[in-house]
């Protein structure tokens, strides 16, 4: 019970630092739109821009479902309502976290066609002002009452949920549900906002053209300021978290197939269709009709990521495994995600061709080499392909869109150099920060569920209820090596009347 | 009175169920069940890492017959469930002392 407690009183003082947070928000009046109307004179094309984008961002939102259906489908039945509500809380509690701090955090000095959004703090350094973090917005208070704030706020909500949700898969059936919640809102104030910021919110790494490399880091959709961040995450918790039991016999890894692959079928084609929202609508107008070489090169590299996944594991294991060829798809989408507006049809396709492959490459890695258990592989679709999209950019940017050139189309080193810092600066920050966190969190409230809640089902213990009450579980395996025997089977029985 | 128990492959129920009734033979009992035999199950692969399935499905019908049914019933069985692989499953026959209708209490062959 001392469980609930504890989240009694993380949410109280979760609740007195939010108020507070509002409290301190400045309530000044500045040239705002709050009812649209001056906008909409303005620019008669926002109303089209704007629907735009709010149905991208109704797409990307959706993409919970898909997060949710593969990760469930890709785990043991014991435990699916625990995946699926950690996946639909992720929404929940990510929102609120973005609404109170997050989004001023990262876009408070953004600035352009968001006005007011005005407050970046900066520092100087080699003769210029560089972004470190934005300083306005925080609860959406009076000072930011302005339709296309609120516009890019609806927007970006789905981009934290997707990327506080990545983790999820790799935290799935072992992680405690309470501490979970607290990491969503953590990260989702601060640790994402921000590399958000320095990306997209006017922050350094998009400053980095100032000193002539390129235009300055570039990731048009979020390679790496979503996934890769999210892949980050995973990988930090995944080596707190420490593998499953039963992953490992003699440090050896053992295969724990999940339990519902069509469910992570359906929902690796729900993601592939909310990608299309994800990408196209990062034009952020339906006015700059580029987004037809966005949906294009993202439809490419999914097709070949997954070829690409399907084909190396019929000659590596003989058969076309269907839940890496979801990870392949979802591998090549990733990896277009930062260069998609910017590179020819041909690059797509090896984009996303060397994104199946390597993220074969990297389940095994992370498997068998570094012994950490990712139940879904979320930080080899994620964190890798991520990194690679985002260095991709600048090797393959042809200079057709915002004079983005790579590599391979006379931008020399300047745009893989910002490419190279951006991804390097990820990696350190992120993964510092976030393994810092669930060090933290494990060390206070405890990361990890006890043994034996782990092995009868989170199901139970944590939520009260079994996914599939009315059927009777049984595993038509259980996992041998050496002599040693795990039983995966368990047995719900139908409550008595 | 004999009971028959037979282990079959999942996929040949239809044909056993209707090459009884051609005999005759009124009722079943089947229970879907899982089990593994000499070949304890076989390696599969999954994301790349090996495991074994070693509890296979299969199902158990289970008929009470007369003295005089047996070997025709097990033509029956065979003849249906017999594909030459391994997995084709075994039956099993024993002597039953006593059945009783619980209806209308009689007893002896004539409850089958």
């Amino acid at each position: 019970m001392s469980n609930y407690f504890n989240n009694r009183h993380i949410g109280s003082w979760l609740l007195i630092s939010l108020i507070l947070v509002l409290l301190i928000t400045s309530t000044a009046f500045a040239a705002n739109d709050p009812n649209g109307s001056a906008t909409l004179k303005q620019d008669p094309n926002s109303a089209v821009n704007y629907i735009w984008v709010l149905i991208c961002g109704a797409m990307v939102i959706f993409m919970m479902t898909g997060f949710a259906m593969v990760e469930t489908g890709f785990t043991r039945a014991r435990h699916a309502n625990n995946t699926m509500m950690m996946n639909l809380m992720v929404w929940a509690v990510g929102g609120l976290a973005f609404y109170f701090i997050g989004f001023g955090l990262m876009f408070g000095g953004v600035g352009g066609m968001f006005g007011s959004l005005d407050k970046l703090l900066t520092i100087k350094m080699f003769g210029h002002s560089w972004g470190l973090l934005g300083a306005k917005g925080f609860g959406l208070g009076n000072s930011v009452y302005d339709v296309s704030i609120f516009l890019l706020f609806f927007f970006q909500v789905g981009f934290l949920d997707t990327a506080l949700t990545i983790p999820s898969g790799a935290m799935a059936e072992r992680i405690k549900f309470s501490t979970y919640l607290v990491y969503t809102f953590i990260a989702g104030a601060f640790i994402y906002p921000l590399f958000g910021n320095w990306v997209w919110g006017g922050g350094w790494l998009s400053q980095l053209g100032q000193i002539g490399l390129g235009q300055g880091f570039k990731d048009f959709a979020g390679s790496s300021a979503v996934h890769a961040v999210g892949g980050t995450m995973a990988l930090a918790s995944a080596i707190v978290l420490g593998p499953r039991i039963g992953k490992y016999i003699k440090g050896k890894p053992v295969a724990i197939p999940g339990h519902d692959l069509g469910m992570g079928v359906l929902g690796t084609m729900l993601l592939i269709f909310c990608w299309f929202g994800f990408n196209c609508g990062s034009t952020f107008a339906a006015t700059d009709l580029r987004f037809t070489v966005v949906a294009v090169n993202t439809l490419l590299a999914g097709c070949v990521g997954g070829m690409a996944a399907m084909i190396y594991m019929c000659f590596s294991s003989g058969k076309p495994d269907t839940s890496m060829s979801c990870n392949g798809i979802l591998a090549g989408l990733v990896a277009i995600t930062a260069p998609c507006a910017y590179v020819p049809t041909w690059a797509a396709v090896l984009i996303g061709g060397i994104a199946g492959i390597l993220v074969c490459y990297s389940v095994y890695f992370v498997e068998n080499r570094l012994k950490i258990d990712d139940p879904v592989g979320a930080v080899s679709v994620h964190g890798v392909n991520g990194l690679w999209g985002t260095i991709a950019l600048g090797l393959f940017a042809d200079g057709t869109y915002g004079n983005v050139k790579g590599l391979f189309f006379g931008g020399g080193f300047g745009q893989l150099g910002a490419q190279l810092i951006g991804a390097l600066t990820l990696i350190i920050v992120i993964f510092s920060l976030s393994y810092l966190l669930f060090k933290l969190l494990d060390r206070t409230i405890g990361m990890r569920v006890s043994a034996e809640e782990e092995l009868t089902g989170l199901d139970v213990p944590v939520h009260g209820a079994v996914c599939y009450p009315e059927f009777s579980i049984s595993s038509s395996l259980s996992i041998t090596t050496n002599n040693t025997t795990i039983p995966n089977s368990i047995t719900i029985e139908k409550s008595k009347n | 009175m004999k009971k028959i128990e037979a282990y079959l492959r999942p996929n040949c129920i239809g044909d056993v169920i209707n090459s009884l009734h051609e005999i005759g033979i009124e009722g079943i009992s089947l229970t879907e069940i899982k089990g593994y035999g000499q070949q304890k199950g076989h390696v599969e692969h999954y994301r790349g890492a090996e495991y074994t399935i070693n509890l296979l499905p299969k199902i158990k019908i289970e008929l009470f017959i007369k003295d005089t049914q047996v070997s025709s019933a097990i033509k029956a069985i065979t003849k249906a469930a017999q594909t030459g692989e391994i997995g084709d499953g075994k039956i099993f026959i024993s002597p039953v002392e006593e059945g009783i209708r619980i209806r209308t209490g009689e007893t002896g062959e004539t409850v089958i």
